[in-house]
């Protein structure tokens, strides 16, 4: 009896902390929503200039994609009992790769002289790299969760009964990369 | 036997996770915001009556640089009006309202022995508490605080050398509300979760007490809308700090053209409303739960149609978030668009006045009892309706451009919103006060508190409808070059005799409350013979709320004179009868 209310009340804690997540991400949608909305608005005035957006953000799509992939992966194995910490591992490598790529995209940006600030800036390059720049700083806080799930895994701290970490690594990350597509699409559709 | 354990000083009063210490925590400080708030508001009502003379008091408080003879400056005044707003808004009706009664009653009412996470609601106070510290040593830079009003209106905000308080000023007013914004977030995630998580056996949404509905609502408003104003404030510290245009273009400051170029303040605006319209029902929604509750205990009735004023909270909500655009109309919006803001704005009127009846026919042929708590619930449907009439004819595009910026804005809002809001918390300090300390609170003196209160804030905004009917603008220093004002003058010094009387009065509430909680009269356990679960908890403060096993809960919250009881009221943790119905 004692066990079973124990359990019932870890159920209910990782209900809790997953709706927490869940919440969470609402809030970081309506931020972002901020950012885009606010393209729409100065996009619709006078001045806006198109710029396009750099190859190197296909390159950290296609990351990202495969990160979310390999979670999936990680998530269905330790279902099973099966190992997953080398696709956790994987993921945060691939993660790397998507902030390496985006780093490659500003610096194409700068190289055909579309700047973040400064006078030769416009308010779309502005847009382009402060939106760019505030997912990737949720992508390393997705980086930093996935280093320590992987520790976690690598010491065996997960079982099919007990995996809320992979969990929610899984679903931080699939929304990261939810979001990295809406906004290059938005991106793509606004500055092409 | 709960959870309680051994707690040190640090652990009980300071570092705290206790949902009822930090509620304390978040009250005191909101108090203590309050205070300084309404100083400012009593400096530049002086300035505002009798402009260009000397006040000792102005001395004392500014010194010689801000107020060289007693003479306010300028700069300070604009600085004052600024502060005050930001203080009274964020810091005193926003986490001194919501964090206070969220903390405190979430847990007792829904039946729980804690917030889902005590460490981040401990958090979300010590982000809110540094936030504090910052903002109010920004009072103390040479160049002084943020000047650019609570709403910080780019260009005067997003460029450092517009005027004296755009600089450092304004710097630490948005880093302390930039970690006001993250408390608010962890506080708010946290009573979310609690709500849907963590209720008692047998209580359901629809048992929920109002209060409980009306903090779930805000809580989801602040997620959705808080960070819409950071991605705003993220913005604007580009533009102050590396050069960016997103609010900036064609400026000239000292005969130089800035390198700004293609950027619009309007934007600004679009992004801070889409937040500034909800934060009014962030403020004014917990203050409509409080008063729903403490109406209904001391009606000794049930409230009014239960379901009507959850869905009418929804609505308000929901609403909330579609009429930003009625603090935009001579931006130079397109009037097609401005009708679609008004029809919006308007519509909020439906569920308002849905609250307003079933708040009067609660009253309507009750056994009133008349406690310090009843009145300002009473005093709260007052000027909720007063209040919310003027709302209707700034909501209408047509009629608000005669008005706009004028005093009748000014006499709107603090009505509708300010006293609303502060009634709505003196309402739940009076009435959960026997809950926080164990204490009652002097009756006479509340009684004195309310009467004095109630008449002199009317006396302040009221007749602040007429001077700005009369065209008198808001946020002028002085009106003296404009000779059309001049028969202004007595009630300006009218409205600054009545701030000063409503200031003064505040002191006897402080006195009161800091004396009740060593000094007052012992409290029973339920002392106003309410049904919430909060009064079944023992007097004493224990961490986890109850002794032994959390109340069930089998009825709602309000069945107050039911026919075939004994009492006139029924605690929820009592079962139905053989027979009994529920409500």
């Amino acid at each position: 009896m004692e066990k079973k209310n124990i359990k019932m009340d870890i159920t209910a804690k990782n209900n809790a902390i997953r709706q927490l997540l869940w919440i969470g991400m609402i809030g970081i949608t309506m931020f972002f929503a901020g950012l885009t909305s606010a393209v729409i608005v100065r996009s619709a005035e006078s001045g806006w200039v198109k710029i396009g957006i750099p190859d190197f953000f296909w390159l950290s799509t296609c990351s990202i994609i495969i990160g979310s992939i390999l979670m999936i992966i990680a998530k269905r194995n330790i279902r099973k009992d099966k190992p997953a910490t080398q696709y956790v591992i994987a993921t945060l490598i691939f993660g790397l790769f998507f902030a390496l790529f985006q780093f490659l995209g500003w610096k194409d940006l700068v190289s055909n002289e579309i700047f973040f600030t400064g006078q030769n800036s416009t308010s779309s390059s502005s847009f382009l790299y402060v939106i760019t720049l505030a997912h990737l700083l949720h992508v390393i806080g997705g980086l930093i969760s996935l280093i320590f799930t992987s520790v976690k895994s690598y010491k065996g701290k997960y079982n099919s009964d007990d995996y809320l970490g992979i969990e929610l690594a899984s679903v931080y990350w699939h929304f990261l990369d939810v979001l990295w597509i809406y906004l290059l699409i938005f991106l793509f559709y606004m500055l092409n | 036997m709960g959870d309680h354990h051994k707690e040190t000083f640090v652990t009980k009063y300071i570092f705290s996770i206790d949902h009822k210490m930090i509620a304390k925590q978040f009250l005191i400080t909101g108090m203590f915001m309050g205070i300084i708030g309404m100083i400012m508001s009593i400096l530049f009502r002086l300035q505002l009556s009798n402009p260009g003379e000397s006040f000792k008091v102005m001395e004392f408080f500014l010194g010689e640089k801000w107020a060289p003879g007693g003479v306010l400056d300028p700069n300070m005044y604009l600085a004052l009006v600024t502060m005050h707003g930001t203080i009274l808004v964020f810091w005193v009706l926003t986490a001194g309202l919501s964090g206070t009664f969220a903390n405190f009653l979430i847990p007792l009412q829904i039946g729980a022995r804690d917030m889902a996470s005590g460490f981040m609601n401990m958090l979300s106070y010590w982000f809110f508490f540094v936030a504090t510290i910052v903002l109010l040593s920004s009072l103390f830079l040479e160049m002084g605080p943020a000047s650019s009003g609570w709403t910080i209106y780019p260009p005067l905000s997003a460029l450092p050398e517009a005027i004296p308080g755009s600089g450092l000023g304004q710097d630490l007013w948005l880093i302390a509300m930039t970690l006001f914004v993250v408390s608010s977030l962890l506080g708010g995630l946290n009573y979310i979760v609690t709500i849907l998580n963590l209720r008692t056996k047998g209580m359901s949404m629809s048992r929920l007490p109002l209060t409980v509905w009306a903090l779930l609502i805000v809580a989801i408003l602040g997620v959705l809308s808080f960070p819409v104003l950071l991605s705003a404030s993220l913005l604007l510290v580009f533009d102050r700090t590396f050069g960016t245009s997103f609010y900036l273009s064609d400026i000239i400051i000292g005969g130089e053209l800035l390198h700004h170029t293609g950027g619009s303040p309007i934007l600004y605006e679009h992004l801070f409303w889409f937040l500034g319209h909800p934060e009014v029902y962030i403020i004014l929604l917990p203050a409509l739960g409080i008063v729903s509750e403490v109406i209904s205990v001391n009606s000794r009735k049930p409230i009014f149609g239960y379901k009507a004023m959850v869905v009418s909270l929804m609505a308000i909500a929901f609403l909330s978030f579609i009429v930003w655009g009625h603090h935009m109309f001579v931006t130079g919006m397109d009037p097609f668009l401005g009708s679609v803001f008004t029809f919006t704005t308007l519509l909020i009127a439906i569920p308002s006045a849905v609250k307003v009846f079933n708040y009067i026919a609660t009253l309507w042929r009750a056994s009133i009892r008349f406690t310090p708590a009843m009145l300002f619930a009473i005093g709260f449907v007052s000027t909720f309706i007063t209040g919310g009439l003027t709302g209707i004819i700034l909501g209408d595009s047509a009629l608000d451009i005669n008005v706009h910026d004028t005093y009748f804005v000014v006499g709107h809002f603090h009505i509708v919103m300010g006293l609303s809001a502060i009634y709505g918390m003196f309402a739940g300090v009076y009435h959960w006060f026997p809950k926080m300390y164990g204490r009652m609170m002097n009756k006479k003196l509340g009684y004195l508190h309310f009467w004095v209160t109630f008449i002199s804030a009317y006396g302040v905004f009221f007749p602040m409808h007429f001077t700005g009917l009369a065209g008198l603008p808001r946020r002028y220093y002085q009106n003296t070059s404009f000779p059309m004002f001049d028969q202004l003058t007595d009630i300006n010094e009218i409205i600054t005799f009545f701030a000063i009387v409503g200031g003064l009065i505040q002191i006897l509430f402080v006195f009161n409350f800091f004396y009740s909680i060593f000094k007052g009269s012992k409290s029973t356990q339920n002392p106003w013979k309410s049904n919430t679960l909060e009064w079944t908890a023992p007097i004493e403060r224990i961490h986890g709320n109850w002794h032994g096993e959390i109340p069930t809960v089998h009825r709602w919250a309000y069945d107050y004179s039911k026919p075939g009881s004994d009492d006139d009221f029924i605690s929820q943790d009592t079962p139905l009868r053989d027979g009994e119905e529920e409500h």
